[in-house]
């Protein structure tokens, strides 16, 4: 086993400090050693998008970064999108418009549609198709997925530009 | 699946970092946005000993103008960036129109300018453009620096003039001269999917509006970027016009170009492909260089 990294890092706006093996995935990061298991692993080569997380506010792959990366970076999950009680706008709009079904991208989605709505407030459908042309979804055919991110832009920003 | 273990070093600066090559040489690899050598080390295909990560060397992510009214990119730039700086969209159009159809969004979040050409993937539009373009590139080392032309930095698939203590620092894109219009014309099944074939392509009319300058590459045509350089001898001291464009679309695509047939598409239907692409891309280029 190669030297253990001290690792520091910020997720969901908690701090945590771990010794890591340099070859941890972030995303293996954070479902094993921080059990935040809405990350979802799928392709582990960058295809499918389930694994994406906001790294300082962009959505990234977390399965193409290696866990030392994140030393000193802020990431939130999908589990720092909303709670149970308080959902995200853009989680309830998923759910309201049936925007998943197995729901395995959705969290990918979710981490990557949210900056996005923040600097489209009122999007059009090929602007939201771009948007979410890095994420994977096998079940639902995207349509609904569409429609709940025009949903979610009016619930955040009543459809105003 | 997961990549081996390695030795991983996060320098804080670029002359660290070349210590760090100079000390491990052939075990180690520059990391740079890691959108091509993770997947690569996650698939066991690169197995590197030594991890030299280049995201916290910050000196090397810039965009400046050069002296000779080209573009100086730094090599950790990151795609995002390039894609919306301004003196790139003015000064080196070509790459600007380029970004968008470089993967996905999230990827160009991490992906940077010198990690792709670094990476020498044929298929990829900044390889191939940088060739097109005849962009000179910096190879540092701990004992000193080198600059290599795109034409000479290439040399198979995945293989580049690098010696392996060696880092591409910086890339400079020449200035296009007045006159001169540009194209980007490829084939996906998907936008952001790399193309089954491509062509980018710089043309410049002289005063009597004949071609005065052609530099055409292709993508997926080869193990590296394929100089169109019959297309443009078919070109050079012409006048513009459709059967111009045919001819030179013919020469391109019967000589200048090496594809393979694999899952995604055969030889031939490439060959047809570069056919139809460069013509499309002469029409686009001449008429900018007209406008």
């Amino acid at each position: 086993m190669s030297k253990l990294f001290d690792l520091q890092v910020t997720v969901n706006g908690k701090s945590y400090q771990r010794q890591v093996e340099p070859r941890m995935l972030l995303s293996d990061f954070l479902r094993h050693e921080l059990g935040l298991t809405g990350t979802h692993v799928g392709c582990e080569h960058g295809v499918c998008g389930a694994c994406t997380v906001l790294f300082d506010g962009e959505p990234v792959r977390s399965c193409l970064m290696f866990a030392p990366q994140a030393h000193g970076h802020e990431i939130i999950t999908v589990e720092g999108l909303g709670t149970i009680d308080q959902l995200h706008p853009l989680q309830e709009a998923f759910r309201d418009a049936h925007g998943l079904q197995c729901g395995f991208c959705t969290p990918g989605f979710l981490t990557s549609l949210v900056p996005f709505l923040e600097s489209h407030p009122n999007p059009t459908e090929d602007e939201i198709r771009e948007a979410i042309s890095g994420n994977l979804c096998r079940c639902t055919g995207y349509v609904h997925i569409v429609e709940a991110v025009k949903l979610a832009a009016e619930k955040m920003h009543g459809g105003q530009a | 699946m997961k990549p081996p273990p390695f030795e991983y070093f996060a320098p804080a600066s670029l002359d660290e970092a070349l210590a760090l090559m100079a000390e491990h040489g052939w075990d180690a690899k520059p990391l740079a946005g890691g959108q091509s050598l993770i997947p690569m080390m996650n698939f066991r295909l690169a197995q590197p000993e030594v991890l030299v990560d280049l995201n916290p060397v910050g000196e090397l992510a810039y965009i400046r103008p050069a002296d000779d009214g080209g573009v100086l990119i730094g090599a950790m730039t990151r795609h995002k960036v390039v894609q919306f700086d301004e003196l790139i969209a003015e000064r080196a159009p070509l790459v600007h129109d380029a970004m968008p159809r470089i993967a996905t969004h999230q990827v160009r979040n991490r992906g940077t300018f010198g990690g792709s050409l670094a990476h020498a993937d044929p298929a990829a539009e900044l390889v191939s453009i940088s060739l097109t373009l005849n962009a000179r590139l910096k190879l540092q080392s701990a004992s000193g620096e080198r600059w290599v032309a795109a034409e000479d930095f290439f040399l198979g698939l995945f293989t580049t003039a690098l010696e392996p203590e060696e880092i591409l620092t910086e890339i400079h894109l020449p200035p296009m001269p007045g006159r001169s219009g540009w194209s980007l014309q490829e084939v996906a099944r998907r936008p952001h999917d790399f193309a089954l074939m491509g062509v980018a392509a710089v043309v410049t009319l002289d005063e009597d509006g004949r071609c005065a300058a052609a530099s055409l590459s292709y993508l997926s045509a080869g193990d590296r970027p394929m100089k169109g350089e019959h297309a443009s001898q078919v070109l050079l001291g012409e006048k513009p016009s459709a059967e111009l464009f045919r001819a030179a679309a013919e020469a391109g695509a019967s000589q200048d170009i090496e594809p393979s047939d694999d899952i995604h598409a055969s030889a031939e239907f490439r060959r047809h492909l570069a056919n139809v692409l460069t013509r499309r891309a002469l029409e686009e280029a001449f008429a900018r260089a007209a406008a």
